[in-house]
Parts: C-alpha cells; sequence; structure tokens
C-alpha cells in the first residue's frame, strides 16, 4: 500500500492501469482500494480470492487486500472446476472476486462471499469513505500464491509486504518511468510476473495496458495502438509474435523500447530473430520464481548486444543464460552436498536476499539457517557470474549411477542446425535404471535420421548421454507461462 | 537516539515528511528531520514545532537519503520541508541505479 501511497502523492493524474477503454488513474485506484478495503473488512472474510483474468478489478483487488489486512490470493482460473473449489477451500473464510465466465464454477457455499468482477469494480469507484488506515507491519502477509506443482497439492507461497518492497526497492526507481511510457501485461495474474508487473509499474508511474487473452495478433495490434514502451512475455509468447511478423523487415515499433521476458527457456532462434525484428528494442532476460518475489537474475540489453556480436563462443553461449544475479541478491551453485562448486560446475541453484521468502503455507520456511532457499533448479555459473539454467533439479536423469541434466544434452541438440526445439527426459531402462530419451521438433523443411542426431551427440558428448529413443514431434507442450511441461514427454516416452 | 530496522516507518515532528527505513546497521541512531528528533509514524506527533532554518533544505518523494558511511538509508515516503540528518550531519541524496526493467 505504501508503494500506491507514493505513486498517487506523485503522480495521481497518470493513467495507472488501462483496460480496453477504461482506465483508472493512480488517484482513482488509491481511492477505489480505500472503498474496496472498507468492503473487505466489513464482510470480516480472511482472504481476498481473485478468478478471473485481466481487469482493473486485478490492481484494485491486489491493494485492497493489502489495505484491509487480508491476504490476497489469485486463482488459476485455467484449472478445473474441482481444482478450483479444492484451492478456494483452503483460504476460506474468502471474500471472492470473479470474472462472469468463471462464477459459474464456484460451489455456492457460506465460506465464500462472491462478488462478480464489474459489481466489484463499481462498488469499489462508487465515492465512498476509505476504510481506517492499513497496518504498517511489514511482516503481515501480502500475497499467497499457488505454485504450479508439477506433483502432489499445489503448495501455497507466502509472500510477506517485506518481500515484495524489498524487491521493488532492489529493482525499481521510483517515478522513473517518463508520462508516455506504457507496458504491455499479458502474463496471467495469477502467475508472479503478473503480480510483479503490477507493482514495478506502479512504483515506477507507467501506465499499464492489459491484455487479457493472449494472440500474438492481438499483442502486435495493441503495442501499436498504445505506443507501448515497455512489455513482458514469456518465450512461447515471443516465438508466436516473431512467427507472426514472419516475412516483415522490421516489425514496426520503434517505440517500444523495452522487451523483458523469463518463465521459461528461450530457445536461441527466437531471441535472434526477434533481436532482428526489434532493432531499436532493449532485451532483458529476467530469471526468478515465485517464492522470491520474482527476478533475481536479469541478462540486460547490452549483454544481448555484446553475446549476439561476439565470436566467442562462450560470450555468445550466455544468449540462453539468465545473466548475472541482482545487485540485491546473492546466487549460488551448491553440489549434492551441500558445497559450494565452482565455475561451470552443475548443481543446484541457491538464492539469499531480503526479497526471497521460501516459505510455504502451513509448511514454514524452507531457508536454511543462513538465509539460503535451495530453488530445486539446476544449473550453473561461468566464471563471470552468469547463470545457465538445466531445468528442475527433480529432472536429474539418472543413468547406471551416472547423473546427467536434461538441460545439456538438450542445448547439444539444440546446437544441431536441423533441430529446432528438443526436451530430453529419462525412461525406464532394465539395464541401466534410467535411460535417455528425446522428443525433437525439426525446423521447417528440414529432415534428419534418428541415427545421425544420436552420431551427434556421440560427436560432442560421452556416449552415455545418447538418446537411447529419439522422437519427432510438430511441437513440444508447453504450459501456458512457457514452462517445458517436461512430464507430458515423460509419460508419451516411456509408453 | 532511536533503534531503527529497515521497515520501519518515522515521520518529522516539524513538518510532512515520512521515511521508511531500507537498512540501518544495530547501533541506535540519533536521526532529526527538520532539526527535531523523528518519532514513529505511529506515534502521536507533539505539536508547534518549526523547522529549524539550518535543516530546510526539504524532502523528496520516492528518494533515498544515506549518511556518509552508507550504511544507514532512508526511503521518502512523503515529503515535506524540512531535512534529514544524523548527529546534526545532513543526510545526502543516493544516486538511483540504472537497472533494465526486468518485468
Amino acid at each position: 500500500m505504501m508503494l500506491l501511497e507514493m505513486a498517487a502523492q506523485g503522480f495521481g493524474d497518470r493513467v495507472a492501469f488501462k483496460n480496453g477503454e477504461d482506465s483508472l488513474t493512480y488517484q482513482e485506484l488509491f481511492d477505489a482500494a480505500g472503498v474496496a478495503a472498507g468492503a473487505i473488512r466489513e464482510s470480516g472474510r480472511e482472504h481476498v480470492a481473485m478468478l478471473d483474468v485481466s481487469s482493473l478489478a486485478l490492481p484494485v483487488g491486489l491493494f485492497a487486500s493489502a489495505w484491509s489486512g487480508a491476504p490476497y490470493v489469485p486463482i488459476n482460473y485455467r484449472l478445473t472446476e474441482s481444482e478450483i473449489n479444492a484451492l478456494l477451500a483452503r483460504v476460506t473464510p474468502a471474500y471472492l472476486v470473479a470474472g462472469d465466465d468463471q462464477a459459474g464454477v464456484v460451489d455456492t457455499t457460506d465460506r465464500i462471499q462472491m462478488m462478480g468482477r464489474d459489481a466489484f469494480l463499481r462498488m469499489a469507484r462508487t465515492p465512498g469513505e476509505p476504510a481506517e488506515l492499513w497496518s504498517m507491519d511489514q511482516d503481515d502477509v501480502a500475497v499467497l500464491l499457488f505454485t504450479s506443482g508439477t506433483t502432489g497439492t499445489p503448495k501455497a507461497a507466502v509472500l510477506r509486504h517485506k518481500h515484495l518492497v524489498s524487491y521493488i526497492l532492489g529493482s525499481v526507481e521510483f517515478m522513473s518511468a517518463a508520462e508516455e511510457d506504457a507496458a504491455l501485461v499479458c502474463v496471467p495474474p495469477y502467475h508472479i510476473a503478473g503480480i510483479s508487473a503490477v507493482l514495478s509499474s506502479v512504483y515506477s508511474g507507467r501506465r499499464v495496458v492489459q491484455l487479457p487473452s493472449f494472440t500474438a495478433e492481438a499483442w502486435i495490434d495493441l503495442a501499436r495502438r498504445e505506443k507501448v514502451t515497455n512489455a513482458f512475455v514469456v518465450p512461447t509468447m515471443l516465438a508466436r509474435i516473431v512467427d507472426e511478423l514472419e516475412g516483415a523487415e522490421t516489425a514496426g515499433m520503434p517505440h517500444l523500447r523495452a522487451i523483458s521476458y523469463g518463465g521459461g527457456k528461450m530457445p536461441l532462434s527466437v531471441i535472434e530473430r526477434a533481436m532482428k525484428l526489434f532493432p531499436n528494442t532493449d532485451f532483458t532476460n529476467a530469471y526468478g520464481l515465485t517464492e522470491t518475489s520474482s527476478t533475481i537474475s536479469i541478462f540486460g540489453p547490452e549483454d544481448h548486444r555484446t553475446a549476439a556480436a561476439s565470436s566467442d563462443e562462450a560470450v555468445r553461449r550466455r544468449l540462453v543464460s539468465v545473466g548475472q544475479a541482482m545487485p540485491s541478491v546473492e546466487v549460488e551453485i551448491r553440489g549434492e552436498e551441500g558445497e559450494r562448486l565452482g565455475p561451470g560446475e552443475r548443481g543446484e541453484i541457491y538464492v539469499r536476499g531480503e526479497q526471497v521468502s521460501g516459505e510455504y503455507a502451513g509448511r514454514g520456511s524452507s531457508l536454511d539457517s543462513d538465509g539460503w532457499f535451495p530453488t530445486r533448479d539446476a544449473g550453473s555459473m561461468d566464471a563471470e557470474g552468469y547463470l545457465f539454467l538445466e531445468g528442475r533439479a527433480d529432472d536429474v536423469i539418472v543413468r547406471g549411477g551416472e547423473n546427467m541434466s536434461p538441460g545439456e544434452i538438450e542445448d547439444v541438440l539444440l546446437e544441431h542446425p536441423a533441430v529446432a526445439d528438443a526436451a530430453v527426459v529419462g525412461i525406464p531402462d532394465e539395464q541401466w535404471g534410467e535411460g535417455v530419451a528425446a522428443a525433437v521438433v525439426l525446423k521447417k523443411g528440414q529432415s534428419v535420421a534418428v541415427t545421425d542426431l544420436q552420431a551427434w551427440v556421440r560427436k560432442h558428448m560421452r556416449s552415455s548421454r545418447i538418446p537411447q529413443v529419439i522422437s519427432f514431434r510438430d511441437e513440444l507442450p508447453y504450459n501456458e507461462t512457457g514452462k517445458l511441461l517436461r512430464r507430458v514427454v515423460k509419460q508419451e516416452l516411456s509408453s | 537516539m532511536a533503534d531503527l530496522k529497515a521497515g520501519t516507518r518515522l515521520k518529522s515532528t516539524v513538518c510532512k515528511t515520512e521515511v521508511m527505513v531500507v537498512a540501518a546497521s544495530e547501533s541506535p541512531y540519533d536521526l532529526t528531520c527538520g532539526g527535531a528528533p523523528m518519532v514513529s509514524s505511529a506515534e502521536e506527533a507533539p505539536e508547534g514545532g518549526a523547522v529549524d532554518s539550518a535543516h530546510a533544505e526539504g524532502t523528496l518523494l520516492g528518494k533515498r537519503y544515506v549518511n556518509e558511511a552508507g550504511e544507514l538509508e532512508l526511503l521518502c515516503i512523503k515529503p515535506g520541508d524540512g531535512s534529514l540528518a544524523v548527529d546534526g550531519v545532513a543526510l545526502g541524496l543516493k544516486e538511483a541505479k540504472a537497472l533494465p526493467s526486468s518485468d
């Protein structure tokens, strides 16, 4: 709330959020949050849940919940009806704001007070008395975010005000945006990137242009119409935007100063094409997790240009790195015994800093005694601190007692001129315990034999890394934020 | 003298300035704004005080102020007419970092 209060004081007349033709200035957003906070307090509910696509109700709900003191809980509307109700049951008694298309799936119970999005916004925008002042306690819980958990019940990551404020103060300067700056936000509101986009934009004073439902055509259209200056996309989105612009000399968006991306691994071919189509745009790769209040490392615009222009293979390879740790956090790679590893060695990524929560509701903190958070992401760091991701630590393939990360084999496959995308997984193997299998997408019009790809891997790696099964696909399964659904590939290749 | 902890909010007793502590060491500070000691934002401020003309440079919204040693950092969350000082020495403005936008 402190961030929004500062924004309303500093530039209250600026447009804060725009959705279609409707918009809210910073002062209007502040006032609406105050009125809605009163309604939430009056309801006596303990959480504010949001089940909706991006709309103006999103920032109002987020700040109203902070003002009222009830944690904000965005719910993934793409889940099944029973999954949605199971998550809601974990945060009752709840005040729920639901979109028209989502309200129907919610089970009726007096433990949930449901309000339609439009009715919520109407109520919040009706001039009235704001709620009594918010709590100043930085230890209060701001947001509960259900992680996408690949196995079992989703965990609820706990982010306190101190984590989110530390992240913003560590990464954004107050009012650093110019009056005409506009950020196109198309990430889902239940994703950490959706939360951090709201907070960063509010603190910097940018106008947020919301795109509730992503298509490449709609993104390009909106970016041009609103003269967007900043945008965040996940790799699959950028791939589709680049495809949509295929054949064009440039994207024709001179106003677009910066594109940042994250949420999954960016294929080298996509970022290289994007840099040609957007010659005047700064590209930034951001790596972060829900549990770390978003970004912890950055591969910035200068890094992109230096790497793209370099003839040094080690420098060029950094285009697929996630850059260096932000000044406000520390990152290190550790081995299986918890020992710190040196440059180039693969292990698990650990992170420490004030924005790092590492806490789950009902499970407590997963930080070690020195405050380090084990990300469960596998990776390595080069001598200059550039961080390379290698997939999840749980995805490690153990073949005959030898550990190998899918990422290193995928990188080799991706270097083959005919290969567009590749996913490597472990499959059950009678002799070795686990064997290596790969799903490969070929570039348009290319063909290559399985044996040729195996020979390619043999040329670059130890023979134990050669995929014993290679299967060709039209595309690989990704979730909506660009994360490879490795378990789906694993299931398909195991059967 | 006051113990300052990251996240603590303090206000001036002689102007509208309000700050949040971003970083501080454990030792207590003699922190003033407009020449008068600051108090916790939750406290009632005594009335009738005025800004000392020797500490009247003013504070700017969203700016960060640091002491010479660099271990104390305050964020101005409400601007006012008084200026910030520790042990009578004015705090300096911290220069903005240029980090690329990541979201």
